[in-house]
């Protein structure tokens, strides 16, 4: 009994404290870049103490009044909100029907649809651009839409089908009894009961989104570019200016973390979503 | 009305057929039982009576009319499904409404069917439940609400009371048999339990890898089995199958005689065996004979309570009129 209760005591002070260290560990760079942000160039680079400087707006009025952070943002917003869209309208449906109606070919293009997630973005780069400049749409809404679709689509339906999975058979089933069609077994049972693996997946899905940069940075140059095309183009020829493209970062990842924050809730039932039997 | 007919109604998945051709008709009112071992096609035979399943040909009439094609909803059946298959995100109110909401039935009679469905099981006091909050037995009579206030044309049953423990079972086989009693609506009702089939059914379809095995009254089954399957499947304990030259007295490859139409004695009888384990329930005794030279093991239910021990010699006389015989392709021989 005594070992039992003094395993207890241990791990009710050693979990707490090894946690917490783990979770400042992943912070503490977001804290840095933050505190940056607040600091001059040249206060920036200087080798003292992290909380050595004097701190100044200077860097987010910089950043409004020379970079257009708005149409940054505004961008970002408009692209991420349609393609988180866009890869549920299309996700949704297919992972119903492999859930609900596998074939012999399911496991397949499951299979399939992972392993374009293996391959290098790099070797389809130039004829991307090619493709997109030859159509027209270079530097658009709809391409950076159907673009950030298509890499997010794979994981998306690898999400959605195993919360569709967990959804027992026969209640589709006893739906279609009492009278559901297909979209109805959608809206009357499949959106309900999945709602929160549904609402973490279209989360996890936007951040995808909100945070790609390798193909909106080559695909865009000013029309649709987003946020993390502002940050790339703070690396100017001179160097790198601290704490500008700090205040450029916190600006992009903040409405992201907020997000996050508000919705934790949310994600943690998704992912522990299966209560339902 | 509620007369099904099935039509060389057949099932193959890829390369195995589960169904071969097979008819089968069920009168309006009748309580229809297919009763089988695990993977004989019983619930797959239903699940294409509801529309669940297609067929890989064959055709299904409900009376009169081909619905072969006609989606699970327009053919007027309503199932129980074994996991209750309730919608866990809807009150019990909500989900007995169900299928009325979907027919487009106006609120006043949907209220009306539901209060009168929920007094006749009991579950008015739960009808703002959730089904996470009712125990198995009234999550199934919220299955079983949600199926009669359709008044469909049958009633499909698959294993319903499978997922409950053993008292609740046998109050809900007879809150289901008195239903019918009630209700006079056909019903099929898949089980792999035979006592269920035997205490329940008009008529029992006995089934073995997609095959009919014997269709006919729990007692036309139980007195007059058509072969070695039936005979082995239906009756509990089950029947003794003795083969070899004890059989050949009868003119027989296999004889069969049932543990009830056995009796015992101490001192002299037709067999002679060794009591290994006895089961004493009181009004009768099972008890397990070894070493007959017959069988592996003989079953003995003897009435009341009869004093065995282990070890002890034992004789066994067959009453000579209940002896079944079956050729050697397995058939009774009348």
């Amino acid at each position: 009994m005594a070992i039992v209760a003094e395993t207890s005591k241990f791990s009710r002070f050693a979990w707490p404290v090894l946690a917490w260290g783990v979770a400042l560990i992943f912070f503490f760079p977001i804290f840095w870049m933050v505190l940056t942000s607040f600091k001059t160039d040249a206060d920036a680079v200087k080798p003292e103490f992290l909380f050595s400087f004097t701190p100044t707006l200077e860097n987010y009025a910089n950043m409004t009044q020379n970079y257009d952070y708005w149409r940054f943002a505004t961008n970002s917003v408009i692209t991420s909100v349609s393609a988180t869209l866009l890869t549920l309208v299309v996700g949704v449906p297919c992972a119903y029907a492999m859930a609900f109606n596998p074939s012999r070919g399911t496991k397949d293009i499951l299979m399939w649809m992972l392993s374009t997630k293996m391959l290098p973005a790099a070797a389809v780069l130039y004829p991307m651009i090619f493709l997109a400049k030859g159509l027209g749409i270079y530097d658009t809404h709809f391409l950076v839409i159907m673009v950030l679709c298509l890499i997010n689509l794979p994981i998306v339906i690898w999400m959605l089908f195993t919360y569709f999975k967990d959804i027992p058979k026969d209640i589709i089933e006893a739906g279609k009894m009492d009278g559901l069609n297909t979209w109805g077994e959608v809206r009357e049972i499949l959106i309900p009961l999945a709602w929160g693996g549904i609402a973490s997946t279209a989360l996890l899905a936007f951040i995808f989104c909100w945070n790609e940069a390798y193909w909106t940075v080559r695909l865009t140059t000013i029309d649709a570019a987003t946020l993390s095309k502002l940050i790339e183009g703070n690396r100017a020829p001179e160097g790198l200016f601290f704490g500008r493209l700090s205040a450029v970062s916190t600006a992009a990842v903040g409405p992201i973390v907020v997000l996050g924050w508000f919705c934790q809730k949310q994600l943690v039932q998704g992912l522990t979503f299966g209560a339902v039997k | 009305m509620g007369r099904i007919a099935l039509e060389k109604v057949n099932k193959v998945f890829g390369d195995v057929e589960v169904i071969p051709p097979l008819d089968l008709t069920i009168d309006d009112g009748e309580f229809v039982v297919f009763v089988g071992p695990s993977g004989c096609g019983k619930s797959t035979l239903l699940r294409m009576i509801a529309g669940l399943e297609d067929l890989t040909a064959g055709a299904i009439q409900i009376d009169g009319e081909d619905v072969t094609e006609v989606p699970p909803s327009k053919r007027g059946l309503a199932m129980v499904f074994q996991s209750y298959a309730l919608y866990p995100h809807m009150s019990v109110r909500k989900n007995i409404a169900f299928p009325m909401r979907m027919a487009g039935v106006d609120e006043a009679t949907q209220n009306a069917k539901i209060d009168a469905a929920a007094k006749s099981l009991n579950l008015t006091d739960y009808l703002d439940r959730k089904p996470g909050q009712l125990s198995g037995g009234q999550r199934q009579r919220v299955a079983i609400g949600r199926a009669i206030v359709r008044e469909p044309a049958a009633f499909l049953f698959d294993e319903p009371l499978s997922n409950l423990d053993a008292a609740l079972r046998v109050g809900m086989r007879l809150e289901i048999m008195e239903l019918h009693k009630k209700l006079e609506t056909t019903m099929i009702y898949v089980t792999h339990d035979q006592v269920e089939a035997m205490t329940m059914a008009d008529k029992i379809v006995v089934l073995q890898a997609g095959v009919i095995e014997q269709v006919g009254s729990p007692l036309e089954l139980y007195h007059a089995p058509r072969n070695k399957f039936v005979a082995g499947f239906i009756g509990s304990p089950k029947m003794n199958l003795i083969e070899g030259p004890e059989a050949a007295k009868h003119d027989a490859t296999t004889i069969g005689i049932r543990p009830e139409h056995l009796t015992v004695s101490k001192t002299k009888g037709t067999w002679k065996g060794r009591v290994g384990v006895a089961e004493h329930l009181g009004s009768d005794t099972f008890i397990h004979v070894h070493d007959t030279g017959l069988m592996d093991m003989m079953t003995v239910r003897i009435s009341g309570d009869i004093e065995a021990r282990h070890g002890d010699t034992i004789y066994l006389t067959p009453s000579a009129d209940q002896i079944h015989r079956f050729d050697a392709q397995g058939l009774r021989i009348a």
